[in-house]
Order: C-alpha cells, then sequence, then structure tokens
C-alpha cells in the first residue's frame, strides 16, 4: 500500500544541504525521513491525521471526501506533512516548485526539533507508526468477530467522547513508563511461556492479557449488580477529566469494547500536545523556514515566489488569529527583546517611551532565550508569559464577538487585557469545554453525572444532547450533565430516551 | 491495489446515501434543496452527519481576529484566501462542517426507488432500439495471458490434480498445467434502448396559484428524474393551457400565468398532435402528465377530452397520469369525470390528488408505483 516513496537525487541532495543549515543554527532534531507523493496521497494521509494506517472508520473517508473536493474546487491545497515519531517522517507534494520544497523542508526541520525537544511530547510514542497500523489490525479482528456495524457504531461512540481528556496524564511519567516496561516484560514471559514469538499479534494480546484482570472484577460486579440495582458503589475519591479511563474502569461494557475505548484514547493522548502547542509549533516552524530560506537556502531568483509564499502563509484573518503569524512574531518579538534586555523590572518601570524604545542593554540572548522557551512552554504559557500591549497593537489584534441587535459578529475590543483573556480562555483546554466525571452514582441509581467546568461560555445544548446520548449507549444507565445555561445552573438529564433540563 | 481508506470512503458515501433516504420526504416537501449540478449531478445538503461532542456554542464565544478596523466594524465578510501550508496535524480540527454532498442522477433514483419502493418500469411494446455490447462475463480455455484467470486457473489445477490423485496434502502445491488455464471470455450481449417521452400538460388559468405550481414543478423533477434513471433516452415536452394550448420551454412553463377560461380538452389535442408527429408509438414509451386543480369550462369540453383520451391518447401512452392540486377555487370536478369513467386506477391512467406539498412524494408513488 505503499503511495510515497522515498526522494532521491535533487530533492535528495537539497535535503542535506537544508538539514546541514539546520544543524548550524543548532537545531537538534530526530532523523528526518522525506517522501514525494502525489495530491491523492497527501489526502489520504492527511484524513488519517499524518498516518499511513489507521483503523477502518467512515470518518477518515469523511474527511478524505471533504479534502479532495477541496482540493478539486481548488479551495485548499496541503503542501506538506509532518509526523511525530522517530524517525521524523514528512511527507512532499510531487507536484510542488522547487522554491516550495525548499520552505517546506526547512519548516519541517522546525518542527522535528519542536517534537524533539517540547516538554509537553516528552511522553508521546515516537513509534505511533506501528502502534497505529496495530491499532488497524486488532479493530479489524473485532470486526470480523462482532460485526462492522456493531464495532462501527460503538467507535462513533467513543469518538464523541474523545476530546474529554486530561493534559495531567501527559505527565505520569514514571508510572506511564514503568507500565509500559511492565508490558513488554509481561509479553515476553508471555511469549516464552507459548515456546514461540508472536511478534504481530503482540498488542492484541498484551491487551487481553491487561484486561483480564479487569474482567474478573468485573464479574463480582455484575453478581452484586443483579442482587440489587441501588447499591451504594465505592464514590470516586477525586473528580476525573479522563472521562475515557474512567469508562474504561467502571462503565458496563464487553472486553472488546473496553479495549478500544483503550486504543482511541490512546490515539486522542497522542494528538493532544500537537493540539496543545498549535501557536507554538507553527511559530516556530515558520521561525525557522524564515530564517533558513532568507539567510542560506534562498537563490537570487528565488526571493518574489519565497515572499509571496511566505505571505500566503503568514496572512492575518478577521475572523481567526493565524497561528503561523501570531507564533512567528512572537518568536522573533522574544529574540528582539532578550537580544536587547527589553524585560525584567527596570525596563518595566520606565516611563519614558523614548527610552524605553530605544533601550539596549546589548544583552545578546535572544537565540538561548527562544530556544528555552520551545523546551518549555505550550500555548497558554507563552501567550501568558510573552503577549505585550505593543505586540498586540503592532499585530493589530482585536477580540469580537456577536451582536444580536445588528446579527453580526463585531469587533469588540483591542484592549490589551481583553485580548489576553481571550486569546487564553480560548487556548483553556485546547479550545474545548472541560469537563469532569463528578459521580458514577449519582442519586445513588448508578447514574453518570458529569460537570461542565463553566468560565462565562455556554455550551452547544445541541451537540451537548447528542454526546450525552452516546455516553448513554456506553454506560446504559441515565447519564447526567451539569452545566450553566444562561446564567443558570443546571443538570441536563438524558435517561434513554428524553433530554431534558432540571433546574 | 485501492487504499483501504477507499472502503472508509464508500462507507461514508452509504451513511450518507442513508441519511437521504430518512430525509428524503424533507427534501421533496421543501422543493428546491436538492440542486442539479449539471446534467447527472447533484448536490444534496446534508444534516449532520460528524460525530457530535461537547463543544462551546458558537454565538456566546465570539472570537479572536486580526485586522484593521473599530470596535462594531463587522468582522464577517470574505473568507481567508489563502490556503495554509504546513499543517502538522490535518484532521484534528474542530471546525463546523456544513455538508453538502453529491449524488449522480441514478444513485438519487435508487434512494428514490428504494424508499417509495418502486418497480423498475418494464418498457413496453417492442423494444426498437438495440445495442451489442461486450462484456468480460464468461470463462474460456484460450485467450491471451493478460486476461487469465488466476482463481479459475488454479481451482482447475486443483480438481485435476485430486482426480488424478497427484495432490499430495503433505506437499499441497499446485501446478497448472497448459490445459487448466482459465481466461476470462467476452459475452456479446444485446442491450435494448429504450426512448421515452414524458409529455408535461399544465393549466396556467387564473385558478392555479405559484403554491400549486411550485409543487407540479417539484412533482415533475422527481418524475423526471426516476424515468431518467430508467431509460437510456429522454426527451421532456411542456404544454401550458387555459383556453388554448401551446408548447413551451421548461422555463415557461412553470412560470406563465393566464386569466380566462379552461379547456382541457385543447392540451389533449396539443399532446396528441406532438404524439403523432415526433413520437410513434412502436419506438417510443409515452408518459403524458397532466396537472390542474380540476375545472373545466363545461361539461361538453370534458366529454371531448375523455374521447381524446379513449381513441388516441391512452391507447398510445404507458401511463397516463392526471394529477390534481387542491387549490382553493378549484372544483376538482374533473378528477370526478375521469373516476367516474375510468376508476381511481386503471391499466393505463392513473389518478393522484395532491394536498400540499408534503403530498408529493405519495403522489410520485401513485404515478409510478405501478411499473409502467
Amino acid at each position: 500500500m505503499n503511495r510515497s516513496k522515498p526522494i532521491t537525487g535533487e530533492l535528495l541532495a537539497l535535503k542535506n544541504e537544508i538539514e546541514g543549515y539546520a544543524i548550524e543554527y543548532g537545531l537538534d532534531f530526530f532523523p528526518q525521513v522525506f517522501e514525494v507523493c502525489d495530491y491523492d496521497t497527501i489526502n489520504i494521509l492527511a484524513a488519517q491525521g499524518g498516518f499511513p494506517s489507521r483503523y477502518p472508520h467512515w470518518k477518515f473517508g469523511m474527511d478524505y471526501d471533504q479534502l479532495s473536493k477541496g482540493y478539486a474546487y481548488g479551495l485548499q491545497k496541503i503542501y506538506e506533512m509532518v509526523i511525530n515519531t522517530d524517525p521524523c517522517y514528512a511527507y512532499l507534494l510531487q507536484a510542488n516548485n522547487w522554491v516550495d520544497q525548499k520552505i517546506v523542508m526547512a519548516h519541517v526541520y522546525g518542527h522535528n526539533d519542536f517534537f524533539k525537544n517540547n516538554a509537553w511530547f516528552s511522553n508521546t510514542n515516537r513509534k505511533m507508526m506501528d502502534v497505529m497500523a496495530n491499532h488497524g489490525t486488532k479493530i479489524r479482528r473485532y470486526m470480523e468477530r462482532y460485526g462492522q456495524d456493531a464495532v462501527e457504531s460503538f467507535i462513533d461512540k467513543v469518538l464523541s467522547l474523545e476530546n474529554l481528556l486530561d493534559i495531567n496524564e501527559l505527565f505520569e511519567t514514571t508510572s506511564l513508563k514503568r507500565r509500559r516496561e511492565e508490558q513488554v516484560v509481561q509479553q515476553r514471559a508471555e511469549n516464552e511461556d507459548d515456546g514461540y514469538l508472536i511478534d504481530d499479534r503482540s498488542q492484541a494480546l498484551k491487551s487481553f492479557m491487561r484486561t483480564k484482570a479487569r474482567l474478573n472484577k468485573k464479574e463480582e460486579a455484575k453478581r452484586e449488580d443483579d442482587e440489587d440495582m441501588v447499591v451504594a458503589e465505592k464514590p470516586l475519591t477525586h473528580k476525573t477529566k479522563d472521562v475515557l479511563g474512567y469508562l474504561i474502569q467502571h462503565a458496563p461494557i464487553e472486553e472488546w469494547q473496553a479495549d478500544i475505548i483503550g486504543i482511541l484514547r490512546e490515539e486522542a493522548y497522542y494528538f493532544l500536545p500537537q493540539r496543545m502547542t498549535k501557536i507554538m509549533n507553527e511559530g516556530w516552524a515558520s521561525y525557522w523556514h524564515s530564517t533558513i530560506m532568507t539567510q542560506k537556502a534562498l537563490d537570487a531568483s528565488e526571493i518574489v515566489d519565497f515572499a509571496d509564499k511566505h505571505a500566503g502563509v503568514m496572512a492575518m484573518s478577521r475572523q481567526n488569529i493565524n497561528p503561523y503569524k501570531v507564533g512567528i512574531e512572537l518568536m522573533r518579538d522574544i529574540e528582539y527583546r532578550w537580544n536587547r534586555g527589553m524585560f525584567g523590572k527596570e525596563y518595566n518601570e520606565c516611563s519614558n517611551m523614548a527610552e524605553k524604545l530605544r533601550w539596549d542593554t546589548k544583552l545578546g540572548k535572544g537565540k538561548e532565550k527562544i530556544f528555552e522557551v520551545r523546551k518549555s512552554h505550550n500555548d497558554i504559557s507563552f501567550i501568558d508569559e510573552f503577549l505585550t500591549p505593543d505586540f498586540c497593537e503592532r499585530q493589530q489584534l482585536f477580540t469580537y464577538k456577536y451582536n444580536p441587535r445588528t446579527g453580526r459578529f463585531e469587533i469588540d475590543s483591542k484592549d490589551f487585557q481583553a485580548i489576553k483573556q481571550k486569546l487564553l480562555s480560548q487556548l483553556t483546554n485546547f479550545g474545548q469545554p472541560i469537563i469532569e466525571v463528578e459521580d458514577g452514582n449519582y442519586m445513588n441509581r448508578k447514574e453518570l453525572l458529569l460537570s461542565h467546568v463553566h468560565y462565562g461560555v455556554d455550551l452547544d445544548v445541541g451537540f451537548a444532547n447528542e454526546t450525552l446520548r452516546n455516553l448513554y449507549a456506553i454506560w446504559r444507565r441515565p447519564v447526567n450533565l451539569k452545566t450553566k445555561y444562561e446564567d443558570k445552573d443546571v443538570i441536563f438529564h438524558f435517561d434513554g430516551k428524553e433530554f431534558k433540563p432540571q433546574h | 491495489m485501492d487504499h483501504p481508506i477507499k472502503r472508509d470512503h464508500a462507507r461514508f458515501r452509504k451513511i450518507v446515501k442513508g441519511k437521504i433516504r430518512d430525509n428524503l420526504r424533507k427534501y421533496v416537501s421543501q422543493g428546491n434543496q436538492i440542486i442539479p449540478k449539471g446534467t447527472d449531478q447533484f448536490t444534496v445538503p446534508m444534516p449532520s452527519i460528524d460525530i457530535p461532542r461537547f463543544r462551546f456554542g458558537d454565538k456566546s464565544q465570539g472570537g479572536m481576529g486580526q485586522g484593521q478596523g473599530e470596535a462594531g466594524d463587522p468582522v464577517d465578510g470574505q473568507q481567508d484566501p489563502n490556503g495554509q501550508p504546513g499543517q502538522g496535524e490535518a484532521g484534528e480540527g474542530e471546525g463546523n462542517k456544513e455538508l453538502e454532498v453529491e449524488l449522480s442522477l441514478d444513485e438519487l433514483a435508487r434512494i428514490l426507488g428504494e424508499e417509495l419502493e418502486l418497480p423498475n418500469i418494464e418498457p413496453k411494446g417492442k423494444k426498437s432500439l438495440q445495442s451489442v455490447v461486450d462484456r468480460y462475463t464468461n470463462i474460456g480455455t484460450t485467450g491471451p495471458d493478460s486476461l487469465r484467470h488466476l482463481r479459475r486457473t488454479y481451482k482447475q489445477a486443483l480438481k485435476r490434480q485430486i482426480a488424478t490423485d497427484s495432490y499430495d496434502p503433505e506437499n499441497p502445491a499446485v501446478i497448472p498445467i497448459r490445459r487448466d488455464f482459465r481466461y476470462r471470455a467476452s459475452d456479446t450481449k444485446v442491450e435494448m434502448q429504450n426512448a421515452a417521452v414524458v409529455i408535461y400538460m399544465m393549466d396556467v388559468s387564473g385558478s392555479m396559484g405559484d403554491e400549486q405550481k411550485e409543487i407540479v414543478r417539484t412533482e415533475s423533477f422527481w418524475i423526471n428524474l426516476w424515468l431518467k434513471s430508467q431509460y437510456k433516452d429522454i426527451e421532456i415536452r411542456y404544454i401550458i393551457h387555459d383556453a388554448t394550448a401551446k408548447e413551451v420551454d421548461e422555463n415557461t412553463f412553470f412560470r406563465t400565468r393566464e386569466s380566462g377560461g379552461t379547456l382541457i380538452s385543447s392540451a389533449y389535442n396539443l399532446c396528441k398532435e406532438i404524439i403523432e408527429k415526433d413520437y410513434n408509438p412502436n419506438e417510443w414509451n409515452i408518459y403524458p402528465f397532466h396537472f390542474s386543480d380540476g375545472d373545466n369550462w363545461s361539461a361538453d369540453d370534458t366529454k371531448l377530452c375523455l374521447e381524446l383520451l379513449d381513441k388516441v391518447i391512452l391507447p398510445v401512452s404507458n401511463n397516463f397520469c392526471y394529477g390534481q392540486v387542491e387549490s382553493r377555487y378549484g372544483s376538482g370536478q374533473f378528477y370526478k369525470d375521469l373516476a367516474a369513467k375510468y376508476g381511481t386506477t386503471s391499466d393505463k391512467l392513473t389518478l393522484s390528488k395532491i394536498k400540499n406539498k408534503e403530498g408529493i412524494l405519495d403522489s410520485i408513488k401513485e404515478f409510478l408505483g405501478k411499473g409502467k
């Protein structure tokens, strides 16, 4: 099924050239593999989140449908794709012109360096290509066994909850690592018991063993369940945002269903750091493609093409902030300020504007600072720490809101604090509502209670209704969602038939 | 070999078609939701098929933008025209997807047919046009290597080895020899090319209002769709009438509004002329449709109509369809007259009353449900 092929000839020479510049600048990256492919292939890859092989699901078909049409109608075109793996894979579009290929390659080294060094990625599985492919194999096997419709519709339901993640899970470093190592040891032992190596089946076996203990526990629970529906379960000791993790442990589901939740949960957590560092990651990659191109790689004859392309990437929009643009500008702003010592108590307290503008302590720590920033921050801390009023003004940032009187979205404020608050609230929890499991035995009836941590923005009720419906299908008892709607506290209750608010 | 995503894609298309079927009644009663694109493609608006998630309500959320402007300036307007290269994680976005799905005529007609349980039409009379096609549906013992059928060849070899007792289960190698080889072979098939003509007649006198015409327009859209899927070749003619009848193009057909009396016979006469002139009943499947609110000028004219139907139109038609669109002003008398003579449904004539837009789908079923 290989539809992309390794680069050769001129492109390979170009790769070596660009890689040389990246090393000179101090970028630290995984081995980089470039492959070229045609539009159709890059659309396939994009639809599958960058991976050549995924589990079967109509959603990928839908995304592929839209990407292909978007391309056919000339609305959008994907130039390149980078995958967070070691070695780091990136795909180039065959039909790109020479300047594009240069820009893309330089850009890719930025991403690669970011993947390798940013703290939020430190626990991501760099062998995700294999893991994804194995997930595909497992789910296909479940489909053979339990029927495609049953498995696919269960996946639909789990995907509905896929954005309910806990970022702290990313940092359960020691326990995660230990668990992973234990699995390997255990698996080896099992293989030896059987007297031969199971290799490609290892993933399925592993998860089977893992869930076996759980099964025994559940059998017991079931017996109790039969005796008395309202028997009090052990209460939740603390709320959890890891809703999928909670369901694996406590929902009345089959083994294969628990395994599927586990699979989708693992994939969701794998993608999570990318969603948390969009501005930084794109800013960093753009900073490096711009630097490498303008200072090293660009041929004089290519300048106009480069400027045109670069300006396209940096284009501003009145409806959304462009992460490429904000990211690169903020990186440059940090570099500039740290080169000239434009930070700290003395600088901040200076009230002479002219002096502030000329401020230069010849500190020269710009490069060092941005490398440090790319290592330890995510979008929220990045914005929180480095966004300045000056910067907002220069970048012409503003907030907008819906005006019910005119029925339009209108510019609301250009005030620094308002902009910063808005940005931060948009980035909080990677732009998703924060939802926690609050009680698995709500009302002493084994109902599930989720609560929405409300920061001033209401949920979309229609979507909430549909989502609760899917949650109900997994929990198989009534589900509740505590939230605030139009300034009133409300609990939405779904009992399998009706969705209704209880004030 | 196809990439597995093509199966995901096929799966998606199947789900989409199911959704369209679920919503067919809505599409039909709301008229112009389905937009023809070219001659064989249609765009269908799609109710959400995306996976629901907890998300923020759009309006209360507002957002952030970049650019010039002062407080109070609208931010809507043209979209960002520049594609953004360098996506690290496409397919991860949470954007609202307004789905519009494209379907071919055949796909859409199949959905209509399945939902209404329409039988395929059995074309009448002699099959006039024939065409010869070659299809690889057969298996032969000779042929070029490129057409060798591996599975059949293997099977043949296995059979032979078992029959001659040269098959060894310990060493299950199957080696085909020359006479085991099987090849795909073409069969010559004669395919019928059936042609049909649809003749729409409509009363455009004052009592037929915009709403009535909208119903006719929607109903004819779906009827055409079905007939186009059933015949290789189809022609459509339009006749409007009040006291006199004339042939017009499609646009005029749905736009014209006259005042004045109604002589239905004028339309039937013109219909008869058109058939006699252009459509030899031995070569054509003929579908006259007449839509009116049921008023005719006089009992005498109705008599004339019945005579025309009896003598000329019914004998040459596959199915003559009379659709009575309910209007505040119409008496519905013509329906009663037809029903008195032929019954509400007979071999060659079908009557249908269309109360409102919601009645369109049932009316289509009445017209096309006989498979004629």
